[in-house]
């Protein structure tokens, strides 16, 4: 970030902020396009494996269903930093996975948003098909309606929750600073995400520029948001 | 189908990263375990583009403070070690850690407070003398707190002066455990006293009412040395790669291109690396 | 693939159903075999709904035997039912017929879906999200869907109760019809008067068990147990 000459002990200044966004820094834009990388990847990992496990979960009995649901539940509130450690100890070279070499790169980031977002994802997944099947099985019991089309059938009358399910565990990923930047050591063109950076740069003082910065990740959630409402007004209107 | 052309789109914004921990293992890089001191100085943007150019391999510096760089080192989760804490580093080579500890340059620590100087503290030419003037006067002391190279520097003259305010804990020692960024700004928001390198202080943009009050004395010089991590604990530690960085890091080059990074017209950081050439 | 076997005649024996301590249905013996439709009358409690459910084996018997053309299992692989209030899937009319024809193993394409809609003229509806359609529609989409497993027989649990007279009108004429194209029809009612439009034989239950069971005309001239003469008379049967 050495694109503008910074007053010393300076105040907060507005168009200082903007300015920063309109310059259209190469390293600012290889910085968003990482953290729409990792968040995006989190989350499709998410919905891939939280999904059917929440779908699972709500639609078979099994022993420790109740423990399993409890779990998810609790894991909901995972506090970034903790997952980080864990994810970091596990990768470490000096930890199990290590050699897979895959510490202070964005893999490692993808890892560790994944495993902080996937309960959100399972766990509300769950509570939503669990609703929708009370609602649906009389009716797919009378249609002798076999497990795998059941399934099938209740993932995607339930895709608006689903989609915003999605969206809030994209919001968790994008939001988070601990995790990414124990497991990605917060590296210069490397595994610098908006976070980290916002946090380096509140710590060395660049005030305006991590105000700046902030403007930017809250406009990024708020668009993604945006188009996914839009995707879903779209569908109401077409009836998919 | 919208969906395909979604699935689409989400691969290639994505790809880019899932290339990555993969690639790497080719690529001609290293990881350097440094501090967060440091990379605030913004020395390593200077220096590293010289590198890079001379011998085309990518320093990726980890910042943190320096007990966990040395952590790191430990874990073999770095390729070279690249800090300021000269018992810490002797130690780590001692226990077989690191191969050897070259000198590579050093930088001063000062003083800095608020303008009003609430502990008159800018009388003194002393360290020890401004020091017991702070704790005398129970005046708000930042303390980095993290086990870094400044927190044990700091540690060092507290006990100098006959003094052990992290064991004490008076209300005036605010310990915040985090690096030398937070560490100015939480001085600088309570018009507090705090131990700072001098790199840090002139890159340094949010220093509101803060000024130095103290300087010069030889007691405040910060040593840094580099370490390569020992590839006979850790394999696949770049051995041959990180070997260069500290070959160049204390050659005349290497030296030189330190010795050129000013900041606001002032030199940050003196070469005294023992090895030239 | 489509079974031969028949699932009539249902038949029970002495069929009870409990649900905890209370008994919902006692010592029900009946047949229902193919023909006119048969009318399960009686009011609201009276156990209707329960011996739909168990004529369909969505539920089993706490006592007693219940057989299906025959054989014990596996259950009626050729009935449907539409329930009184019907759950629409969240998508379009069109796509929950498709849905109901893959679940019976058929094809779903577009021919069969809109021959069905028509049947039930809901043929303009076809692309109208299922939960959209009024109260009157929806029930018309839920015996498309039952049809849709070209039953044999098809049981329908007040299938107009929340209905009004014309959208009642309307439901009862296709399932008139149905009834004329052979399949045979098993209706719960609490309606004397549709129970008169629409029965081929009268099952009246009360309490219950079964009180009398007759031939459509003839139950509702000359009833032969004073249950079935009260509640024909209007009166509440406890």
């Amino acid at each position: 970030m050495n694109a503008v000459n910074a007053r010393d002990g300076c105040q907060l200044n507005a168009t200082d902020a903007v300015q920063l966004i309109w310059s259209g820094d190469a390293n600012l834009f290889a910085i968003v396009r990482l953290s729409l990388a990792v968040t995006l990847a989190a989350t499709v990992l998410a919905a891939v494996v939280g999904m059917p496990l929440g779908a699972f979960a709500a639609l078979v009995r099994f022993p420790g269903r109740e423990l399993l649901v409890v779990v998810l539940n609790a894991f909901m509130g995972l506090p970034p930093v903790v997952v980080g450690l864990v994810v970091f100890l596990m990768l470490s070279r000096a930890g199990p996975l290590g050699e897979l070499g895959l510490l202070f790169t964005p893999t490692a980031m993808v890892v560790a948003q994944t495993v902080l977002i996937t309960p959100i994802v399972a766990a509300l997944t769950r509570q939503v098909i669990e609703d929708l099947w009370a609602e649906y099985r009389e009716e797919f019991q009378a249609m002798q309606v076999g497990p795998l089309a059941r399934v099938r059938a209740l993932l995607w009358d339930a895709r608006f929750s689903l989609v915003t399910i999605l969206l809030a565990g994209f919001g968790r990923a994008a939001a988070e600073v601990g995790a990414v930047i124990i497991v990605g050591g917060n590296i210069d063109g490397f595994t610098r995400v908006m976070t980290t950076t916002i946090a380096l740069e509140t710590s060395k003082g660049n005030l305006a520029l991590a105000v700046g910065l902030g403007l930017i990740l809250i406009t990024l959630v708020v668009t993604v948001n945006a188009l996914a409402w839009s995707v879903r007004r779209w569908s109401e209107k077409h009836a998919a | 189908m919208q969906l395909r052309t979604l699935v689409l789109a989400l691969t290639a914004l994505i790809s880019p990263i899932l290339s990555f921990g993969s690639a790497e293992a080719q690529d001609k890089s290293i990881v350097v375990a440094s501090t967060t001191s440091t990379q605030d100085s913004g020395l390593f943007g200077h220096i590293l583009p010289m590198f890079k150019a001379k011998t085309g391999i990518d320093v990726k510096i980890v910042a943190q403070g320096t007990g966990q760089a040395l952590d790191t080192g430990r874990r073999g989760d770095a390729d070279v070690v690249f800090v300021h804490a000269k018992e810490q580093e002797e130690k780590f080579v001692a226990d077989g850690f690191g191969v050897k500890r070259f000198d590579v340059m050093y930088n001063d620590f000062i003083v800095v407070g608020p303008k009003a100087d609430p502990a008159n503290v800018k009388a003194n030419k002393d360290i020890v003398a401004g020091l017991k003037a702070i704790y005398e006067k129970g005046a708000p002391f930042v303390s980095r707190g993290d086990k870094s190279g400044t927190h044990s520097a700091e540690l060092a003259l507290w006990k100098a002066a006959g003094l052990d305010p992290a064991a004490a804990k008076p209300a005036w020692y605010r310990e915040i455990g985090q690096g030398m960024g937070a560490a100015l700004n939480t001085a600088s928001a309570m018009g507090g006293y705090v131990l700072a390198d001098r790199g840090t202080w002139l890159s340094f943009k949010n220093k509101g009412d803060l000024e130095i009050v103290l300087e010069g004395d030889r007691r405040l010089f910060n040593q840094y040395g580099i370490i390569l991590v020992n590839p006979a604990k850790h394999a696949h530690a770049k051995k041959e790669l990180g070997q260069q960085f500290i070959d160049w890091v204390i050659s005349a080059e290497g030296q030189g291109a330190i010795r050129s990074y000013q900041v606001n017209g002032q030199q940050l950081f003196f070469p005294n690396a023992a090895v030239s050439g | 693939m489509r079974d031969t076997t028949s699932d009539l005649p249902i038949s029970l024996d002495t069929v009870t159903v409990r649900c905890g301590a209370v008994s919902i249905l006692h010592d029900v013996t009946l047949e229902i075999a193919g023909g006119p439709p048969t009318v399960l009358l009686g009011p609201n409690g009276s156990g209707k709904s329960t011996l739909i459910k168990l004529g369909m084996r969505l539920i089993s018997p706490s006592a007693g035997h219940i057989t299906f053309g025959g054989r014990s299992s596996p259950g009626p692989t050729r009935s449907a039912i539409v329930f009184q209030k019907p759950i629409m899937l969240r998508r379009t009319a069109a796509a929950n017929i498709a849905f109901a024809l893959s679940a019976a193993g058929r094809e779903p394409d577009a021919a069969t879906i809109s021959h069905l809609l028509s049947q039930v003229g809901l043929a303009a509806l076809a692309d109208r999200p299922a939960r959209r359609l009024s109260g009157g529609e929806q029930q018309r989409l839920a015996l498309a869907r039952a049809l849709a497993r070209a039953p044999e027989v098809l049981f329908l649990d007040e299938p107009t109760a929340s209905l009004d007279p014309a959208a009642t009108k309307g439901v009862e004429d296709i399932i008139a019809r149905t009834a004329c194209e052979g399949v045979k029809i098993v209706m719960a009612t609490h309606d004397l008067g549709q129970a008169k439009r629409l029965a081929g034989d009268v099952v009246f239950l009360a309490g219950g068990r079964v009180v009398e069971r007759g031939a459509s005309p003839q139950f509702f001239m000359s009833p032969s147990t004073d249950a079935a003469r009260r509640f024909l008379a209007g009166d509440l049967v406890l």
